[in-house]
């Protein structure tokens, strides 16, 4: 504390934090009891087998998943020593996260597969179930804790619902999708999802993952994880341009997206090229009355983990102005996760403190309404 | 030069690994199948504690169909992004000339050995003014002791 009298350390927003279920069965005491019991018909059986989702009547796309390099994708040191996968224990994820690295606000994102479960019925209810848990275990135990909330995607009008259901909660700061969903973004199987976004005032976050029974690559599907990870950008370039061009923006002129875990390097190259696209073929797509880059610019935010590095470093530089979008780059670490950015060492050049503060934090503040630290009011500017 | 003591010989069996303070620093001591290898725990690429990571081989290929699992528990992999490095040398075996973790010396010494430059064997005791005679008793006794180098 000494060392930092008279000068207030820069406030930090971590924007992308994945917590976990502590057990398969952790969201029954959130479910309807018809639910729980479809679940849990199984309870006769040694745990072993009770395990099994496929046996609990969750259905996805087969192959969602191509093998991590560590179990549960996480950093190895994040199992808490008290049992339970990462970030499964509210307490070792404040020593391990919150407190480490004195965060002020921490968005939980977990990622349950609920959104694209086959079984609309069941995603509903479990989309349901999970945001209670949210609320009642995490949100209610930490005021550092802010929330997406989780849709059953897939079902825009159920979705619309539980959007609906929780707007009013504060804690709860955006809508949470996958980058990969079964049709491109811009459809209108999704617009109830982004008209309840705008009448709650909610920004629609898409979150790199999820399959949607497409390949993981637009090539087709790849043999290796490196080839996931490394070409998960596609599928975020691809959703971009679709709400462009399906005039989503234009529609519900409001809304506000926000790009988590997908970088950001290739957005201006998307940019140029839209741009360019846009003024030969714009007769096609009347809705879209703007070149899409301002659209981009106004409307787009991103978070951090895991940014591109240039081979060298000063071209980091050049990547944020031909971004042009520094109020709109938000940090996030990805906690637990194995690929986690140290708030310290994110970033491959050292950024000018005014912009360092924007993207480690006001950013994020305003994007969310989070407001500023008093400390920082106080002793800063 | 800096030593620092870091434990009895039969207190690192091989296969296992210390995580000591010395010199202001967090160093792993391991013992790699008799010998010994001491790298700083904190990796070079954001500062994860390095040496809280699995102790790994080296998977090799000398054309694509070949794989080869060599030099079994010398390579230990980053507990954050699984950066791997060299116990050996320090060096890291995606990029061993430009990405590199601090490696020290390591030498098993006998009691007889520990002079009066050495820190004392127990950590966190700063050595007194005052020196009692000594009478070996442990004379085969050896120790594992850290090289902190300059």
């Amino acid at each position: 504390m000494t060392a930092a009298a008279g000068r207030a350390p820069t406030p930090l927003i971590d924007c992308d934090v994945h917590n976990a279920l502590p057990a398969d069965d952790a969201l029954h005491p959130y479910m309807p009891a018809e639910w729980r019991e479809r679940r849990d018909g199984l309870s006769y059986l040694p745990a072993q087998f009770r395990n099994v989702r496929e046996n609990l009547g969750d259905r996805s796309y087969i192959g969602a998943e191509y093998p991590r390099p560590t179990p549960r994708a996480s950093r190895v040191d994040a199992w808490p020593p008290g049992g339970g996968p990462p970030a499964s224990d509210l307490a070792f994820t404040r020593a391990q996260l919150l407190d480490a690295w004195n965060i002020r606000y921490a968005v939980l994102n977990p990622l349950l597969g609920i959104g694209e479960m086959l079984n609309l019925e069941l995603a509903g209810v479990l989309a349901r179930a999970a945001n209670d848990w949210l609320a009642a275990e995490w949100l209610d135990r930490d005021p550092r804790l802010r929330a997406s909330i989780i849709v059953p995607y897939e079902d825009g009008p159920a979705a619309a619902r539980e959007i609906d259901r929780l707007g009013g909660d504060p804690r709860f700061v955006q809508v949470l999708v996958l980058s990969r969903m079964i049709e491109p973004m811009g459809r209108r199987r999704y617009w109830p999802i982004y008209e309840a976004c705008e009448r709650n005032g909610l920004p629609l976050a898409v979150h790199n993952g999820g399959w949607g029974g497409h390949p993981i690559t637009p090539a087709g599907y790849p043999s290796y994880y490196i080839e996931d990870a490394a070409a998960m950008a596609g599928a975020f370039q691809a959703q971009v341009t679709s709400l462009l061009c399906e005039g989503v923006l234009q529609r519900f002129p409001t809304l506000r997206v926000v790009l988590i875990e997908g970088g950001f390097a290739w957005l201006p190259a998307l940019m140029w090229r839209l741009d360019r696209a846009w003024r030969k073929l714009r007769a096609e797509v009347p809705a879209l009355d703007r070149p899409p880059s301002e659209l981009v610019r106004e409307r787009f935010w991103v978070s951090t983990q895991p940014m591109e590095e240039p081979e060298r470093p000063e071209q980091f530089a050049e990547l944020l102005e031909q971004l042009g979008m520094t109020e709109h780059i938000m940090f996030s670490t990805d906690y637990p996760h194995w690929d986690f950015d140290a708030p310290a060492q994110a970033f491959p050049i050292r950024l000018p403190p005014d912009i360092a503060r924007r993207i480690q934090h006001d950013n994020a503040a305003d994007l969310y309404g989070l407001g500023m630290p008093a400390a920082a009011t106080a002793t800063g500017r | 030069m800096t030593r620092h003591v870091v434990c009895r010989a039969d207190e690192l069996p091989p296969g296992t690994r210390r995580i000591v303070q010395a010199g202001g620093r967090s160093i792993g001591v391991y013992n790699v199948g008799g010998d010994y290898l001491a790298i700083r725990n904190r990796c070079p690429h954001q500062g994860g504690p390095l040496c809280e990571g699995v102790q790994v081989g080296a998977v090799t290929s000398r054309g694509p169909g070949d794989y080869r699992h060599e030099r079994p528990g010398e390579i230990v992999r980053c507990p954050w992004h699984g950066w791997e490095f060299d116990l050996r040398t320090g060096a890291s075996w995606f990029d061993p000339k430009r990405r590199r973790v601090r490696a020290y010396e390591v030498e098993l010494l006998a009691q007889a050995d520990l002079d009066d430059g050495l820190e004392p064997p127990l950590p966190g005791l700063v050595r007194g003014p005052y020196t009692a005679e000594r009478v070996p008793v442990t004379v085969e006794d050896a120790f594992v002791v850290l090289d902190l180098g300059g």
